[in-house]
């Protein structure tokens, strides 16, 4: 296996007042292609900022992150932008749909930053919706949607502009462990049958379970790598 | 394209969510068509009050007053400069060699407004046997036109409409006589119409105002013969007068009302505009907030700053447009054509119609949007800036 996105003496600093407070520092990791990543630890541990930094929404304070030979650290906003709208799919504890759009078209909008036309970004929406198994749900607006239901249309937004990797935060925190199970199975599929590389962030032991790795993050350092 | 997709996009959830924010829009709505209805409120009625003084007169009709008393209240012209007058070049003849003259007088009386039942000035005018040959659109629309020498008086429309007691048939104590309305007249809405009109020798005679007069009209061959009656008068050292063409005098007449009501109206509307735009700041930055985890979750997807910024100016702009139309289309629907009375420079009461022409439309339109554009660009730059992180947010 190849390695996708790797940190190197990663650190994250926020000053506070007249204090520097120290999240992580000197952090090296990778992840290969492929992999299914789940990444826990304690409240406050910079499990989300981590995360965060994978997914090119936040910056390092020091070390540099290489995503498949990019230098994201060396982006500008712009480019950082344009990365995540092709590289990244991002699934969260609350789903974060549009409650103003239909399924179909909250699955449509990463699809709107590529030069696809309307016709083409219609059949993925389709194809999109029946992976995650709500074809006949795609003109119901998220309030007419169970939780479960609400985060496999957000799943369908994450896949739809076909990324490599899937940043999950505690995307089963909010549903009841049914449910949740039906979700992590549906990422799992995703790792083995399409070669997504997820990395989640989750609390829930049964969940990291899902994952082919679970990283222990504590006080800024991974204290444990067990393989699942 | 592709920016445009996300310009479209974002615009299309923005004001889609609208009605999630429904009270804090509608009252930016309010606030904004209170905004343009004040403004143009007063506009129209300036308007209205300077079409009705515009269009009247005719610029081959000369007012001949008193050198420096600006009005025909102020006014004196004795009867033999009324006959040295009548020798002056330019003037239109009559088939039997005199000229087309009228000496005038113009007194104050009191009239009851029908709407609020107080007391007001109103005009009668004294007017020769000339005086209805000098004016051009004049119609009689009921009744006839008062007898020379008799205690009759012929009214003008809008004078009837707003005043009580002058209807057709009606006697009226005015001075120390006793009126018979025996005709009403228009004139197409001139100003005119405000007014009542006797026989001058007897309005002379019950006001006391002896062989006096107050204003001289004459018609003139062309537009351009007011430069020889003005020299003519120039150098008649008898005939201390000013001579003005009517459609200048009443057009003069206007300006200073004008621009008195558009003085009261522009900063009333602006102070009221300020007030709007605090609320429009406030709703859109409410909206900003409350649409913060939306705005930073399509930036993590990989949308840019700018469409929510466009996203967020538009959405003040539609509200703001959409007040600014329910103000016009207040004022339009319930007062345009609206008809009232004001104090003209004559302290007389000058009858007029509230007029809202498109340019005024255009007028409040602008000022809402300014109100919309202002209201909405700082929110509209929080908007672009909102930390993507908030994304991960709750709720």
């Amino acid at each position: 296996m190849t390695a996708l996105i790797s940190i190197q003496g990663g650190a994250k600093r926020f000053v506070k007042g007249r204090e520097t407070i120290t999240i992580f520092d000197h952090l090296d990791m990778t992840i290969e292609a492929g992999d299914f990543i789940a990444i826990m630890g304690p409240s406050g541990s910079g499990k989300t900022t981590l995360l965060n930094l994978l997914g090119g929404i936040d910056r390092a304070t020091a070390g540099s992150i290489t995503f498949a030979g990019q230098r994201l650290d060396q982006m500008s906003e712009g480019q950082l932008s344009a990365w995540r709208a092709a590289n990244v799919g991002f699934i969260f504890q609350f789903y974060n749909l549009m409650p103003a759009l239909n399924a179909a078209r909250n699955v449509e909008l990463p699809l709107l930053l590529t030069s696809l036309g309307g016709g083409e970004r219609k059949r993925r929406v389709e194809t999109a919706l029946q992976i995650v198994g709500l074809a006949e749900r795609a003109k119901h607006f998220p309030r007419e949607m169970s939780g479960g239901q609400q985060q496999r249309v957000a799943i369908a937004r994450a896949i739809v502009a076909d990324p490599k990797m899937l940043l999950c935060d505690e995307p089963t925190g909010d549903l009841d462990r049914k449910t949740a199970d039906e979700i992590l199975s549906m990422l799992q599929l995703l790792n083995k049958e399409m070669g997504k590389t997820i990395i989640m962030v989750t609390h829930d032991p049964e969940a990291a379970r899902y994952a082919n790795r679970v990283l222990h993050l504590d006080k800024g350092r991974f204290v444990e790598q067990v393989a699942a | 394209m592709r920016i445009l997709n996300q310009i479209i996009a974002v615009c299309s959830i923005n004001l889609k969510s609208l009605p999630q924010r429904f009270w804090l829009s509608f009252s930016t709505v309010v606030a904004v068509a209170m905004v343009v209805t004040v403004l143009l409120g007063f506009l129209a009625l300036a308007a209205g009050f300077k079409r009705t003084l515009d269009g009247t007169g005719s610029d081959t009709i000369a007012i001949l007053l008193r050198d420096g008393s600006q009005q025909e209240v102020n006014s004196v012209v004795m009867l033999d400069q009324i006959r040295l007058i009548g020798e002056a070049p330019g003037i239109v003849r009559k088939p039997d060699g005199n000229p087309l003259i009228s000496g005038e007088l113009y007194v104050i009386v009191d009239g009851v407004k029908r709407s609020t039942g107080l007391k007001a000035n109103l005009p009668l005018r004294g007017i020769g046997k000339d005086g209805a040959a000098l004016r051009d659109d004049l119609t009689i629309t009921q009744g006839r036109m008062f007898e020379p020498g008799s205690n009759e008086i012929v009214v003008g429309e809008g004078l009837v409409r707003e005043f009580a007691g002058f209807d057709l048939g009606s006697e009226v104590r005015l001075g120390t006589g006793t009126w018979k309305v025996v005709g009403v007249f228009s004139m197409k809405g001139s100003v005119f119409e405000s007014e009542l009109w006797g026989d001058a020798a007897v309005v002379q005679s019950l006001f006391r105002r002896g062989s006096s007069f107050q204003t001289v009209r004459v018609r003139l061959e062309s537009p351009e013969a007011i430069d020889q009656l003005r020299d003519y008068v120039a150098g008649e050292p008898r005939l201390k007068l000013e001579v003005f063409s009517e459609k200048g005098y009443f057009a003069g007449q206007s300006s200073n009302t004008v621009k008195l009501i558009q003085n009261a109206g522009w900063p009333l509307a602006i102070a009221m505009a300020l007030g709007a735009l605090a609320g429009a700041l406030n709703t859109m930055y409410s909206s900003v907030a409350s649409r913060a985890r939306e705005i930073a979750t399509l930036r993590c997807l990989g949308f840019g700053g700018f469409p929510s910024f466009v996203a967020t100016l538009l959405e003040s702009l539609v509200l703001a447009g959409i007040g600014g139309v329910i103000g016009s289309m207040g004022i339009f629907l319930f007062f345009d054509g609206f008809s009232t009375s004001t104090l003209g420079q004559g302290f007389t009461q000058i009858v007029f119609s509230v007029s809202l022409t498109p340019a005024l439309v255009k007028q409040g339109i602008i000022l809402a949007l300014l109100v919309g554009l202002i209201g909405g660009f700082f929110p509209a730059l929080r908007a672009a800036r909102v930390p993507i992180v908030t994304a991960y947010s709750q709720g």
